[in-house]
C-alpha cells in the first residue's frame, strides 16, 4: 500500500520541470488554461503590466495554475562569457572600453502545484473535496468545495486559492482529466523544450539527478534539485524543479514545512491537557463525596 | 529564435545537450540569449562590420576551407582590371551613377579565367581579402560595441567547428533582412559559410526563420511583385515581348535554369490549359508584365497620388505591421475601396473611424471616401492547405474544425470571386479579359459552402504529363506536353499521393527522415547536398558523410536525395556545346548556377555591389569609420511630407531604436490583441532601456515614455532593465531603445504602433523596409494628445533642421 492509501496503487505521477531549458515562452500557461477552461479575463482591465520581466502573471493562483517567473540578475561577465580561450594575445589598442562590462543572467521558470507527499491543504479539507488520487496526486473537486478557504493558508507554497466570483478553490489537477486516458498534461504536452516533463516520479527523479550530473559535468555547478526529497518538510513532492539558483530567487520557500506537521502533536497535547482538565474534573467529583 | 520560433527552438535546446555551442548575436538579449552560451550583443545596424570582421578574421589566419573553396567557389576566378573595390573608391564600387543613384554592374563581371593558387592579384580571393582587411577586431568593436575579446572568441569558436569534421550553422530572421543593407547581410554570412565549407553539408547551411508559419512558402509561390512561382521572374513589360525573350537570357545558360523554358511553358499550361499551344507562345502575352517597381510602399505612394484605388488586405496589418504607419493609413483613406480579410477587425480595417490620425484630426471620417470591405476568414485549423517552413518543408494540415460563423478561407475566396468574376465576363468580347475567360478555374468543392479541394489545388501546383501526375522537375517539357503551377513543388504529389501528408515519425524512420512531409525540390533535405563530398566524390570526413559517389554501382549513394544528377560521375567533363546541366562537371555542387560554383563574389544579380560592405543604416548616431560613404549608395529613399528623416548624428534624435517581436504575440497583433489568454501575458506596449539610459532621460520603470522620430511622436510604458546595455561606439556612448511592435489601438492588449516610427527607406535589390535600426528621442512621461500630437513631431523637425525638406 502505497502513502496515498491506495491498495495495488499506480505509480505516483508528477512533474519535473527542469528550468534550465526553459525559454519562458509561457506555453504551458496558455495550455493549462485552454484544457481546463480556466476563466479568462474578458475586458482589459483586469489585465497589468507588472515590471516584473516578462512577467505578467505574478503567481500562482485560482486563475494560474502555471506561473512562468523571470528573474534578471546581474553577474560578472566572465561568469557569462565561459570562454576556453583566455587570452588569445590580439593587440586591443584602439579599441573602446565597453561601458559595462558585467553580464547578465535570466532565469526562466515555470512554477505548479507541488503535489505534495504530505499535502496540507488535503488534510485540513473538510468536505473531502481535496483528495489524493490513484495518481498520488492531490486534485480538488470543484462540485465539492464549498469555499471554507481553509486550504489556502494551509498550502506552505501559496499556490491555492479563492476564485474571487466564484468562492471555490482552485489549482492544478495535474490534468486528472488527461493522465487517466493515458494522455501528458497540457503543459508538458505544450512545452516546446521538454522543460517541463512528466512521468512516474521514481524515474523523473532519477532522470533528474542524472540532469544534474550533467550539468555539473558541464561547469553548471549551480544546478540543484528543489522538491526531490523525500525527507524534506512535505514529504518531497511529485511536482519537483531543476533550479540555478537558491530556491528563494524564483520565490520559492527554501525549507517547505507542511502546515499540519505539528497537529497530531497538538491534538496529543491537546489531547492530554482535556485529558488531565477531566480527571481534575473526576476526581473533584470524588473529592466532594468524601 | 527562442523568442519568435520557440517550437523550432527546441532543436537548438537538443543540439545544446548534445554539446553544441550556442552564440546568439544580437542588439537584445533575448530568451534565445537566456539559453545561450554567449551573447555577443551589438548595436542595430553593424552586422556586415561584425561578419566582415569573421570574414578577415578567416582569410587573415588562413582558417579557410581550403580545398573546399577552390573546388566548389568562384574565388580563383579573374576580375576585369576595370573593377573597382569600395576600398578604392572610398565606398564605392565602380559603376556607379550619382545622378541616378544606381549602379551599372558591368564592371562587376568576370574577365575569364581562373586561378585555383588563388594567388592571382584579380582574382576573387585576393580582392576578398583586399576588401575586408580592414575589418580588424579593433574596427569591429568601433563600429559595432563589441569588445576585441569576445569578437575573437567568437572567431576562435566557429573557425574551431568548422572544417572537414566540423559543421557551423548560422540562423538568422528579419533582424538580419529589415536593412537596407539587408542582402548584403546575408550575402556576408554566405561568403563567410562557404569560406569555412559550411554550405551544403549537414550541420551547416543559412537557414532562414521566417516571419509566419508559411512566408517560405508565399515566396515559392509568390505573393510578391516580382517574381512567378519558383522564382521564375515576372516579366518586364518593354523587354520580354515574347516567350523567346523571355526565356532567351537563361535558355542559352548553363545549369538547371538552363531549363527555364520548359518551366515557364508548364506554368503557363498549368494557367491557361488547353488555350495555351505552342502556337500561341503557350498564351506567355497572358502573364502581367512588369513597369517598374511595384512594392508595397511604392504602392502606398501610389495610392497617396491617388493612382492606385484598390487594395486588397489577406492577413496583413499593415496600419500597424508596417514600417511608417501614418502614411499606410492615410494611403488607405485615399482609396475607392479596400479589402480586409481577417480573423478579427484589425487597425487596418477601422483607421478610419479610430485611428491615430482621426485623434489627431489630420483625418476625418466622413471626409475619407474609401468603401472598406471586412471579410472574416478562417484560421489554419479551420481550413485544409499546407505549410511550408524555412526547411523547404511543405507540411499539410488538414481542418479540424468548421470556421465559425461568415469565416471562410482564403482558398475559398479567391476561388469564388475568380468564379463570379468570369461568370461576369463570360460574353465579354474585350481583350484585356481574355486572360481571365480563358484560366483553368475548376476546383471541386464539397460540403455546405462550397469549400474547394485544396488537394486539387497541390496537384495542380505538382504538375501532370501524359502519364498523370509528375514526380519531379526533371520530366518537365517545354513543349506543351507538361504542365506545373510550380516546378520547384513538382513532386509533391506523385503517384496521386500527398507527400505534404506524409508523417511517418523520426523513430520509425533514418535520420535524415524523408517520409516526414516533403521537401522541395524532390524531397531533398538538404540544398547542394554534392558539396558534402569532396570532387572525388568522397565524403570530406566520415563524420560529415552525407552524399557520396558509388563507382561500382555508377551512382549517387545519399540517406537523403542527391542534389545531383544521380548517374553523372565525379570525373565527368562536359563536352564543348553542353547545355544545361550537362554544361556543368562532375565536381559542381552548385547546379543552380551557371558557372556550378558558389559566389564568394557576386557577378552578377545585386544592385548594390557584388561584396557586402559596411554602411550604416539611414538613420544612424555615428559616422562611418571606413568611407566617406556613409549609408547604402544604392538604397531606395522616399520624400514626401510624412517621411521625413532623422539627419545622422543629430543631438535632436540621439538614441538608436530597434523594433522586434515577443512570444506572446504575433506580429502586427491580428493573431494574438484579440485572445484573452495570450493579451494578459502581454497586456500593453511598453519600451526597453538601460538603467543608464533611464537615469540619463528621467525614464521611471513602470512609468511612460515618450519616444519620437521625424515621423511621429508614441508612448509606452517603461521597462528598465539590465538586458539592455550602453554600447561605446565611435568614442560615444549610444544608448538602445527596444521596441516591440505589436500593438494598435484594437483588441484586448492595446498601445501605441512602434511602426509609426520608422521612415520608408529601403533595400535596393528587395524592397526592404530598414525596421531594426533608426534613431529617436525618448522622454519621459505620455505622448500629446489631439493636434499638440503633430506640433510636437513639428517642433522636433524644426529644431532638426528637417521640417519642409523633402528627402
Amino acid at each position: 500500500m502505497s502513502e496515498s492509501g491506495y491498495a495495488d496503487a499506480q505509480p505516483r505521477m508528477g512533474f519535473f520541470t527542469d528550468t534550465s531549458v526553459c525559454i519562458g515562452c509561457k506555453a504551458c500557461e496558455v495550455a493549462c488554461k485552454e484544457w481546463n477552461a480556466v476563466p479568462a479575463p474578458d475586458d482589459p482591465s483586469g489585465m497589468d503590466l507588472l515590471g516584473l520581466s516578462y512577467d505578467n502573471t505574478g503567481d500562482l493562483g485560482a486563475n494560474n495554475w502555471r506561473h512562468v517567473a523571470f528573474i534578471e540578475q546581474q553577474v560578472p561577465a566572465s561568469r557569462v562569457n565561459k570562454s576556453d580561450v583566455d587570452n588569445l594575445g590580439m593587440p586591443t589598442i584602439g579599441a573602446p572600453e565597453q561601458e559595462d562590462d558585467t553580464g547578465v543572467r535570466w532565469l526562466m521558470s515555470s512554477d505548479v502545484c507541488k503535489h505534495c507527499t504530505h499535502a496540507a491543504c488535503l488534510d485540513v479539507c473538510p468536505t473531502g473535496a481535496l483528495f489524493r488520487t490513484e495518481f498520488d496526486t492531490v486534485v480538488v473537486q470543484p462540485d465539492i468545495c464549498n469555499g471554507c478557504g481553509y486550504c489556502v493558508p494551509a498550502c506552505p507554497y501559496g499556490v491555492i486559492e479563492k476564485r474571487e466570483d466564484d468562492g471555490r478553490a482552485f489549482k492544478c489537477t495535474l490534468c486528472y482529466d488527461r493522465i487517466g486516458d493515458g494522455l501528458e498534461p497540457a503543459c508538458a504536452k505544450a512545452c516546446p523544450t521538454d522543460s517541463i516533463q512528466y512521468g512516474e516520479v521514481s524515474e523523473l527523479r532519477q532522470r533528474a539527478v542524472e540532469r544534474k550530473q550533467a550539468l555539473h559535468a558541464d561547469g553548471v555547478t549551480e544546478a540543484r534539485l528543489y522538491g526531490d526529497d523525500p525527507d524534506d518538510g512535505v514529504g518531497g513532492t511529485g511536482a519537483f524543479f531543476l533550479l540555478l539558483d537558491e530556491p528563494e530567487v524564483y520565490g520559492l520557500p527554501p525549507d517547505p514545512v507542511v502546515t499540519t506537521r505539528d497537529l497530531p502533536a497538538m491534538w496529543r497535547r491537546a489531547g492530554a491537557a482535556a485529558l488531565g482538565v477531566a480527571a481534575a474534573v473526576v476526581a473533584s467529583f470524588a473529592g466532594a463525596r468524601r | 529564435m527562442a523568442e519568435c520560433h520557440p517550437v523550432g527552438f527546441q532543436w537548438v535546446m537538443e543540439a545544446k545537450n548534445r554539446g553544441a555551442k550556442i552564440i546568439h548575436v544580437d542588439p537584445r538579449f533575448t530568451r534565445t540569449s537566456a539559453l545561450a552560451h554567449e551573447h555577443v550583443g551589438l548595436r542595430a545596424g553593424s552586422d556586415i562590420a561584425f561578419l566582415g570582421g569573421l570574414i578577415n578574421y578567416v582569410l587573415s589566419n588562413g582558417k579557410e576551407f581550403r580545398d573546399y573553396v577552390v573546388a566548389y567557389t568562384n574565388a580563383g576566378a579573374i576580375l576585369r582590371e576595370d573593377f573597382a573595390d569600395t576600398e578604392d573608391l572610398d565606398g564605392l564600387f565602380s559603376g556607379f551613377n550619382p545622378e541616378t543613384g544606381e549602379y551599372d554592374v558591368e564592371s562587376w563581371a568576370y574577365e575569364g579565367g581562373s586561378d585555383e593558387t588563388l594567388e592571382h592579384p584579380r582574382c576573387v580571393f585576393q580582392v576578398l581579402k583586399r576588401h575586408y582587411a580592414r575589418y580588424t577586431p579593433e574596427v569591429v568593436a568601433d563600429i559595432c560595441g563589441v569588445s576585441p575579446e569576445q569578437f575573437l572568441d567568437v572567431a576562435e569558436a566557429i573557425t574551431a567547428n568548422s572544417g572537414r569534421r566540423r559543421t557551423t550553422a548560422w540562423v538568422y530572421s528579419v533582424g538580419w533582412t529589415h536593412h537596407t543593407v539587408g542582402v548584403q547581410y546575408i550575402r556576408a554570412a554566405s561568403i563567410l559559410q562557404l569560406l569555412l565549407g559550411n554550405i551544403g553539408r549537414p550541420g551547416g547551411g543559412i537557414l532562414a526563420l521566417r516571419g509566419h508559419a508559411s512566408i517560405q512558402g508565399s515566396t515559392d509561390i509568390p505573393t510578391l511583385f516580382n517574381i512567378l512561382p519558383g522564382y521564375i521572374p515576372m516579366p518586364h513589360a518593354h523587354q520580354h515581348l515574347d516567350l523567346d525573350m523571355f526565356v532567351g537570357l537563361d535558355a542559352g545558360k548553363t545549369g538547371f535554369w538552363g531549363n527555364m523554358r520548359s518551366y515557364v511553358v508548364s506554368l503557363l499550361k498549368a494557367w491557361w490549359g488547353e488555350h495555351a499551344t505552342a502556337e500561341n507562345d503557350f498564351r506567355f502575352d497572358h502573364l502581367p508584365r512588369l513597369t517598374g517597381d511595384h512594392g508595397t510602399y511604392q504602392t502606398v505612394y501610389n495610392q497617396l497620388s491617388g493612382k492606385c484605388k484598390g487594395y486588397f488586405l489577406a492577413g496583413e496589418n499593415p496600419a500597424v505591421g508596417s514600417a511608417n504607419g501614418k502614411l499606410q493609413r492615410l494611403g488607405m483613406a485615399n482609396l475607392d475601396w479596400l479589402v480586409v480579410r481577417d480573423m478579427q477587425l484589425i487597425e487596418s480595417a477601422t483607421f478610419w473611424q479610430d485611428g491615430p490620425e482621426i485623434a489627431t484630426g489630420e483625418l476625418a471620417s466622413e471626409e475619407i471616401g474609401t468603401e472598406v470591405f471586412f471579410l472574416p476568414a478562417a484560421s489554419h485549423v479551420e481550413k485544409d492547405g499546407s505549410f511550408t517552413n524555412t526547411q523547404r518543408l511543405l507540411q499539410w494540415h488538414h481542418k479540424a474544425v468548421e470556421p465559425p460563423g461568415d469565416a471562410r478561407s482564403e482558398l475559398w475566396f479567391y476561388y469564388h470571386l475568380g468564379r463570379l468574376i468570369r461568370d461576369k465576363l463570360r460574353d465579354s468580347t474585350d481583350p484585356r479579359d481574355v486572360p481571365l475567360r480563358e484560366l483553368t478555374w475548376s476546383y471541386p468543392t464539397h460540403g455546405p459552402t462550397d469549400e474547394p479541394d485544396a488537394e486539387s489545388v497541390l496537384a495542380e501546383i505538382n504538375g501532370s504529363g501524359p502519364d498523370g501526375p509528375l514526380a519531379t522537375f526533371t520530366a518537365l517539357a517545354d513543349d506543351g506536353s507538361t504542365s506545373c503551377g510550380c516546378w520547384i513543388y513538382c513532386g509533391v504529389y506523385a503517384d496521386g499521393h500527398n507527400h505534404a501528408a506524409d508523417r511517418v515519425p523520426g523513430a520509425k524512420q533514418d535520420w535524415v527522415a524523408s517520409r516526414w512531409a516533403w521537401a522541395w525540390p524532390s524531397n531533398r533535405r538538404i540544398l547542394y547536398n554534392r558539396a558534402s563530398a569532396d570532387p572525388d566524390g568522397n565524403p570530406w570526413s566520415e563524420r560529415k558523410r552525407y552524399v557520396w559517389w558509388d563507382a561500382e554501382k555508377g551512382t549517387w549513394i545519399s540517406p537523403d536525395v542527391p542534389d545531383f544528377e544521380a548517374t553523372k560521375p565525379p570525373d565527368y567533363t562536359p563536352p564543348a556545346g553542353a547545355r544545361a546541366q550537362d554544361a556543368l562537371s562532375g565536381s559542381d555542387p552548385f547546379i543552380m548556377q551557371a558557372d556550378g560554383k558558389a559566389w564568394l563574389f557576386a557577378p552578377a544579380g545585386l544592385t548594390d555591389g557584388p561584396l557586402p560592405t559596411h554602411y550604416e543604416p539611414h538613420e544612424s548616431p555615428v559616422d562611418n569609420p571606413l568611407y566617406t560613404q556613409q549609408a547604402n549608395p544604392a538604397r531606395q529613399t522616399f520624400g514626401g511630407e510624412h517621411n521625413r528623416y532623422n539627419p545622422v548624428a543629430n543631438e535632436i534624435y540621439p538614441y538608436v531604436f530597434t523594433t522586434y517581436r515577443l512570444t506572446e504575440h504575433h506580429t502586427a497583433g491580428g493573431m494574438s490583441r484579440g485572445l484573452p489568454y495570450l493579451s494578459e501575458l502581454q497586456p500593453e506596449f511598453f519600451c526597453e532601456v538601460s538603467p543608464q539610459l533611464a537615469e540619463e532621460t528621467g525614464l521611471e520603470h513602470g512609468g511612460w515614455a515618450t519616444i519620437i522620430s521625424a515621423r511621429t511622436a508614441i508612448e509606452a510604458r517603461v521597462l528598465v532593465t539590465e538586458r539592455i546595455k550602453p554600447l561605446r561606439v565611435r568614442g560615444r556612448t549610444i544608448h538602445q531603445v527596444g521596441l516591440p511592435y505589436h500593438w494598435g489601438s484594437n483588441g484586448l492588449s492595446t498601445g501605441d504602433s512602434a511602426n509609426d516610427l520608422l521612415s520608408v527607406v529601403l533595400d535596393p535589390n528587395v524592397h526592404i523596409q530598414e525596421a531594426k535600426a533608426a534613431t529617436c528621442d525618448i522622454r519621459p512621461g505620455r505622448r500629446p494628445r489631439g493636434a499638440a500630437l503633430p506640433e510636437l513631431v513639428r517642433e522636433y523637425q524644426r529644431r532638426a533642421g528637417v521640417e519642409g525638406s523633402e528627402a
